[in-house]
C-alpha cells in the first residue's frame, strides 16, 4: 500500500522543483516531518537527505519533530504586544500547562511564537492549525485551550461571528477582518472583471508597455522599480518559457495590505497577471502566497478555477489565439526572506530560500532558469486600473516622481487601524489625522522594521518616492511606548533570526549590533558605543539582499532621530567601558559550588 | 631621563609567553639596560611599588583574581598590552566558553574519570580560592588594553619589537612572519 | 568569440573577457582582490562578501559579478579596505578560532587574511557560541567551531550520482555545515581529502592525520595570501 508520502510524491511527478508542496502536504497531514519521511522523499527524488532537510530547517513553520495535534502559533510583533500580547501568552501558557516552544506530553498542544503574521491591525492574533485568531486576550486563550481540551474541531471553536466581505465566504469562514477605510483607484471595486484582459488582447504588448511605463507605475513592494520597464526587460530576454510570479510573500512587519487584497479583489490580481502574461508573453504564473495566508488556499482556488472557466485563464485566452495562461499558487512556509524577489523563485523551486547573486536578474534568468517577472501584488492590481483607464488618468492621481496611490496598511496606536487607500505626497501628518490619534503620538515607523523610525519633527513629510518610500507599512507609537526597550529591540530580533544566514554580514552584524544595544540599555554603555554602532552599521550595506542591507535600519534610524534617548542611557562620566560585571560572572560558579561571591 | 618602568603578569596563561620574552636572546642585556621592571614574576616583585609606564599581560581571566590582577595592572601602568592569544581572545584556557560552568566544574570535580574519593561530591568552596567566571574573558573584554600581541607565544621578535618601538617612539616594524596565532 | 573588454581597477586600466568575473579578471592582470568562499572551478555563491568591490560606485561581490565594457572598479579605496577587515573579524568572533590547537594552522585562508590586513584583535566582542564536532563521519571530522559557512564543501562535493554531500541547516545565526550520514559513509579517501582541500579553514579534517606540514613550510607561512597573483605582474 501506498503511504501518504508516497502519493504526494506522486503527485508531483516525482519532481524535485515542488518540495515544497510535499513538505508543506506532510507537514499538514502529520504535524510534522519525520526522519523517516526524510529517508523516503530523498530516495524518491534523487537527493540526499541533508539536501532535503536543508530545505526543512529553513522554514518556520516545517518542523522534524511533532508539532501537537493543535499547533498554537501566537504572533510576537511589536503591535502583538502593544494589544496585550504578554496576558494572552501567559494564559496559554498556563491552561496548556507547557512554555512557548513546547508540546504537550500527550501531544495534543504545540504553543510557538511566529513573526508578524499580517494582522497587524486586530492583534494579539495566532495561527492555529492554519486558522487565524485574532484579538485574542486571556480570556479568549482560556477558552481556545478549553475547546481544545474538549476535542472541539478548529471550526467549532470560533466564538466571534466571521469578518467583514469575503472571510465570510462558505470557503474562507474567517473571523479576519478587511478594514478596508478607504477607498481610491485600485481598491474600488466598480469595475469590469476581465475588461482589461478584452482590451489589451487588442493592443500589441509594445503598447501595453508603453502605456504602463507612461502611468510612470513603479512597483509597490518596496524597491520602487518602474514597472513597464522590468516587463521591457523580460520581454526582451531570450527564453523558451517565461514566466510571471506575484509576490505575496508580504512580510515585513506591519503590512497586511495584500492579504486584503487577496480576500477581497483577487479576480483584479488574477487578470493583473494575466495582463503582464500577454505583454511578456508568459505561459505560467506563480501566485506566491505566504504560509500564514493558507486559510484562503480553496478560496483562492475556487478564483483561479472560476477564472478558468470564464477564459480569463487557459488557452486562447478571450479568444486571443496562442494567448494561453495558467496560475499555479505556491505557498511559502515562513520565511520573511522569501519575499525577497530572488529568494522567492528559489523558494518556489523547492529550495532554501536564499536570495541569488544578482546580476542575472530574474527578467533574466529567474524561475527555472527563464526570464521572470516578479510583481508585488498591489502593483499587478494597480496595473489592471492603468490599463481600463489610461496612464493620463493614472498621473492625475499622486505626484509627479510617484504617481498614483498606494495602500497603507496602518496600525499601533491609533483609532482605526487598517488600510487606508491615498494618493502619493500623503504627508505623516495627514495620515495621522486621517486615523485618528489619541495623545500625543511619540513616533511612526515608516515601511516597516526596514524602514525608519522617525519622531514629531519629521511629521511633514510625505510619503512618496521622492521623500519617504515606503511599501506602505505604518506604525504608530504613542507618547508611552518604550521605543528602545520595545521597539528597536523586537525589531532588530526579527532581523537576526529571518536572516537567511549566508552572507557573513548579515549573519553575524546585527547581533554584534544588538548586544551593544543592549549594554546601553543596561546602563553599562558610553558615547563611543553609540559611535561604533553608526560605524560598524555601514558595514552591513555589504549583504546580498535587502534584509542585511536595512538590518540596522531599526538602531540607526533610531539613533538618528532619536539620539537623545540613547545619550540618555549612556554613562557620561566615563569614556571607557567594557560592560564586564564580575557580580554577574561570578554567580553561576558561587551556585554550582554554594559559596558566598566574597569578591 | 629615568627608564621605563615594565610591569608583566600570567592571568590564566602558561608562561610561554613570558617564556617568549626571555627568549629574545643576547638582547636581554639590552633591555635590562632600557627599562626597569616592578612588579612581575621575571624579579618576583610582589606589589606595585610604583606607577608603571607598560604592563604586559599574559592570559585572560578565568576567575575573580585574574580580574583583580587585571584591574590592579589597570590602575597602576600607563599602556597595557594583551600578549599572547590567551590574553586576546581566552586562548586554549577558552575552551571550555561555551560549556556551563556547573558542568565544567561538575566534570573536573564530581564526574570525571580521575575524579575518586570525593564521595560527597564537594566542589572546591573554601573563601580563599579565586571564584571561576563563567567563561573565560579576552583582557580586553574586561580593562581597556592599548595594544595586542598576538601568538601562542608571540614571536620574541614581535615582543622585542613592540617594546622598543613603544619605548623609544619609533613605528614599529613588522615584517610578515612575526605575526601569527600560533 | 572571446570578445575583449576595457575596464579600470583602482584607476589602472585593464583589458578582460566580456562575462569573466571580476576576480578572475583582476588576477589575469596582476591584481589580488582578496576572496574566501570563491574556490576555483567552482560556482560563485557570494556568500563571505570579503571580495566587495565598488563597481560604478555600488557594493557588488567581484566573484560573482561578470565584467562589462568601461566598468569602473574600486578595489582599493579605504572604505572597501575597513569593510573587509571588518568581515574577517567577524567571521573570527562568530565562531571559536583557536588556531594554536588547530590542524589548518599556517595554511587556512581565514587566517591568512587576518595576516594580510594585519589583525591583531578583533574589534567586535567574541561570541563564544557552543558549537558541534561532528566525528561520526568515517572518513572527516567536522568542526563546526571553525566553520565560516562559505559553502565551499556544499558546492564543491557531489556523489556520483551528483547529489549534495554536505548542506547547510537552519537559517540565520543558527546555521551549519552538515554531511550525509548515508552519503557520507561511503566518502572515498579521495574526496575526503578533496573535501578538507576545499575547506578554506580547518573545519573539514581528515580523520587521523594532522599536523603533517611542519611550521615554516606550510602555505601562508612565509608570504601573504595573494603574493602568487600579485608576483604575476612583475
Ligand atoms: C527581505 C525582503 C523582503 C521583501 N518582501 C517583499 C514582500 O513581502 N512583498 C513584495 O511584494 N516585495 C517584497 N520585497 C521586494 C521584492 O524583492 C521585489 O522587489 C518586489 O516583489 C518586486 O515587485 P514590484 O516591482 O511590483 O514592487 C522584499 C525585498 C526584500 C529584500
Ligand atoms: S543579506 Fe541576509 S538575508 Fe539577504 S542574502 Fe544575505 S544573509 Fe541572506
Ligand atoms: S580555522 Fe583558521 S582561523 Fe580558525 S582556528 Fe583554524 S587556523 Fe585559526
Ligand atoms: S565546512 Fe569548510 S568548506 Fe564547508 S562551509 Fe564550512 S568552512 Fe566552508
Ligand atoms: S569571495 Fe566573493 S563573496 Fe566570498
Amino acid at each position: 500500500m501506498k503511504n501518504f508520502t508516497q502519493k504526494t510524491i506522486e503527485k508531483y511527478h516525482h519532481d524535485k522543483t515542488r518540495l515544497m508542496d510535499i513538505l508543506i502536504a506532510i507537514q499538514s497531514e502529520s504535524g510534522h516531518i519525520s526522519p523517516e519521511n526524510v529517508t523516503q522523499i530523498a530516495n524518491e527524488l534523487n537527493m540526499s537527505e541533508v539536501d532535503v532537510e536543508q530545505t526543512i530547517s529553513f522554514y518556520h513553520f516545517f518542523s522534524m519533530k511533532p508539532t501537537g495535534k493543535y499547533s498554537i502559533y501566537l504572533n510576537n510583533s511589536v503591535v502583538a504586544n502593544m494589544m496585550g500580547r504578554a496576558d494572552t501568552a501567559a494564559a496559554f501558557e498556563k491552561e496548556a500547562g507547557i512554555t512557548f516552544g513546547e508540546v504537550t506530553p500527550d501531544g495534543l498542544i504545540g504553543l510557538f511564537e511566529t513573526a508578524c503574521i499580517g494582522m497587524n491591525d486586530q492583534e494579539p492574533a495566532a495561527i492555529i492549525n492554519n486558522r487565524i485568531f485574532t484579538r485574542l486576550t486571556s480570556f479568549r486563550a482560556k477558552e481556545i485551550i478549553r475547546d481544545i481540551k474538549d476535542g472541539k474541531k478548529i471550526e467549532e471553536m470560533f466564538s466571534a461571528s466571521f469578518g467583514d466581505g469575503a472571510n465570510r465566504n462558505n470557503l474562507v469562514k474567517s473571523v479576519v477582518t478587511n478594514n478596508i477605510r478607504k477607498i481610491g483607484p485600485v481598491l474600488d471595486p466598480d469595475y469590469k472583471v476581465g475588461e482589461a484582459i478584452r482590451k489589451i488582447i487588442r493592443m500589441k504588448p509594445e503598447e501595453v508597455i508603453s502605456e504602463v511605463k507612461h502611468s510612470n507605475l513603479r512597483g509597490r513592494g518596496g524597491a520602487g522599480f518602474p514597472t513597464g520597464l522590468k516587463w521591457e526587460f523580460c520581454r526582451n530576454a531570450i527564453g523558451k518559457k517565461k514566466y510571471i510570479f506575484c509576490n505575496a510573500d508580504e512580510g515585513e512587519p506591519g503590512t497586511f495590505k495584500d492579504r486584503v487584497i487577496l480576500t477581497e479583489l483577487p479576480r483584479l490580481l488574477i487578470e493583473g497577471m494575466a495582463v503582464a502574461a500577454y505583454t511578456v508573453e508568459a505561459s505560467e504564473g506563480i501566485l506566491y502566497i505566504r504560509y500564514e495566508y493558507k486559510y484562503l488556499e480553496e478560496y483562492l482556488e475556487k478564483i483561479l478555477e472560476e477564472a478558468r472557466m470564464k477564459n480569463y485563464l487557459g488557452k486562447d485566452i478571450m479568444g486571443k489565439k496562442g494567448f494561453n495562461f495558467d496560475i499555479r499558487i505556491q505557498f511559502g512556509a515562513g520565511a520573511y526572506v522569501c519575499g525577497e524577489e530572488s529568494a522567492l523563485i528559489e523558494s518556489a523551486e523547492g529550495k532554501r530560500g536564499e536570495p541569488r547573486d544578482r546580476p542575472p536578474f530574474p527578467v533574466e534568468k529567474g524561475y527555472l532558469g527563464m526570464p521572470t517577472v516578479v510583481n508585488n501584488v498591489e502593483t499587478l492590481c494597480s496595473v489592471v486600473k492603468v490599463m481600463l483607464n489610461g496612464g493620463d488618468w493614472y498621473r492625475s492621481f499622486g505626484t509627479s516622481e510617484s504617481t498614483g496611490t498606494k495602500l497603507l496598511s496602518i496600525s499601533g496606536d491609533c483609532r482605526n487601524p487598517g488600510v487606508y487607500e491615498v494618493s502619493w505626497g500623503f504627508s505623516v501628518h495627514d495620515m495621522l489625522e486621517m486615523v485618528g490619534t489619541t495623545g500625543n503620538v511619540q513616533a511612526v515607523q515608516v515601511g516597516g522594521p526596514s524602514g525608519s523610525l522617525i519622531g514629531s519633527d519629521e511629521f511633514n513629510r510625505t510619503l512618496g518616492y521622492e521623500d519617504l518610500a515606503t511599501g506602505g507599512s505604518l506604525i504608530i507609537f504613542g507618547e508611552k511606548r518604550d521605543l528602545l526597550n520595545d521597539v528597536v529591540v523586537n525589531f532588530m530580533d526579527f532581523f537576526i533570526e529571518e536572516s537567511c544566514g549566508s552572507c557573513s554580514t548579515c549573519r553575524i552584524l546585527p547581533n554584534v549590533l544588538k548586544k551593544k544595544l543592549e549594554k546601553i540599555l543596561e546602563g553599562r554603555g558610553v558615547e563611543q558605543d553609540i559611535t561604533d554602532i553608526e560605524t560598524w552599521g555601514k558595514f552591513l550595506k555589504a549583504s546580498r539582499c535587502g534584509l542585511g542591507q536595512t538590518a540596522a535600519n531599526p538602531i540607526l534610524t533610531s539613533i538618528k532621530n532619536f539620539r537623545h534617548l540613547y545619550e540618555s542611557k549612556v554613562q557620561t562620566r566615563k569614556e571607557y567601558d567594557t560592560g564586564f560585571d564580575l557580580q554577574q560572572a561570578v554567580k553561576e560558579a558561587c551556585e554550582a559550588s554554594g559559596r558566598e561571591p566574597n569578591i | 631621563m629615568s627608564k621605563p618602568v615594565v610591569a608583566t603578569t600570567s592571568l590564566a596563561g602558561c608562561f610561554g609567553c613570558h617564556m617568549s620574552l626571555l627568549d629574545i636572546d643576547e638582547r636581554i642585556l639590552d633591555l635590562i639596560e632600557l627599562v626597569e621592571f616592578n612588579k612581575s614574576p621575571i624579579n618576583d616583585i610582589k606589589k606595585f611599588t610604583k606607577k608603571c609606564d607598560i604592563g604586559l599581560i599574559e592570559g585572560g581571566c578565568c576567575n575573580s583574581e585574574n580580574v583583580h590582577v587585571l584591574q590592579d595592572f589597570r590602575e597602576h601602568c600607563q599602556i597595557l598590552i594583551s600578549v599572547g592569544e590567551c590574553a586576546i581572545m581566552g586562548g586554549l584556557p577558552a575552551m571550555r566558553n561555551g560549556i556551563p560552568i556547573k558542568e565544567c566544574l561538575e566534570e573536573a570535580y564530581i564526574n570525571g574519570p580521575t575524579v575518586k574519593n570525593n564521595t560527597e561530591k564537594i566542589i572546591p568552596n573554601d573563601p580563599e580560592i579565586p571564584i571561576m567566571l563563567d567563561k573565560v574573558y579576552p583582557c580586553h573584554e574586561v580593562v581597556k588594553m592599548d595594544y595586542h600581541l598576538p601568538g601562542c607565544p608571540p614571536r620574541a621578535d614581535l615582543i622585542w619589537e613592540a617594546l622598543v618601538a613603544l619605548i623609544t617612539g619609533n613605528e614599529m616594524k613588522l615584517p610578515y612572519h612575526v605575526v601569527k596565532f600560533d | 568569440m572571446n570578445q575583449i573588454v576595457k575596464i579600470t581597477i583602482d584607476g589602472v586600466e585593464c583589458m578582460a573577457t566580456k562575462g569573466q568575473y571580476i576576480t578572475d579578471a583582476a588576477k589575469e592582470n596582476g591584481i589580488y582582490i582578496p576572496t574566501l568562499c570563491n574556490y576555483e572551478g567552482v560556482k560563485p555563491r557570494g556568500s563571505c562578501r570579503i571580495c566587495t568591490v565598488k563597481v560604478n560606485g555600488r557594493l557588488m561581490t567581484a566573484c560573482t559579478t561578470p565584467v562589462s565594457e568601461n566598468m569602473e572598479i574600486e578595489n582599493n579605496a579605504d572604505e572597501i579596505q575597513e569593510l573587509r577587515e571588518a568581515i574577517i573579524e567577524l567571521l573570527f568572533i562568530e565562531g571559536n578560532h583557536f588556531c594554536p590547537a588547530c590542524e589548518k594552522s599556517g595554511s587556512c585562508e581565514l587566517q591568512a587574511l587576518a595576516y594580510r590586513f594585519h589583525m591583531m584583535v578583533p574589534r567586535f566582542p567574541y561570541s563564544f557560541p557552543q558549537q558541534e564536532i561532528d566525528a561520526t563521519n568515517p572518513k572527516l571530522v567536522k568542526d563546526q567551531n571553525r566553520c565560516i559557512l562559505c559553502k565551499r564543501c556544499i558546492r564543491a562535493i557531489k556523489d556520483e550520482k551528483g547529489r549534495s554531500v554536505f548542506a547547510y541547516k537552519r537559517r540565520s545565526r543558527h546555521v551549519e555545515i552538515s554531511i550525509d550520514p548515508k552519503i557520507g559513509k561511503s566518502l572515498s579517501d579521495e574526496m575526503a581529502q578533496q573535501a578538507m582541500d576545499v575547506c578554506p579553514v580547518g573545519a573539514l579534517l581528515v580523520r587521523e592525520r594532522g599536523f603533517v606540514v611542519p611550521i615554516g613550510e606550510r602555505k601562508y607561512d612565509n608570504e601573504p595570501i595573494g603574493s602568487d597573483i600579485e608576483k604575476l605582474k612583475e
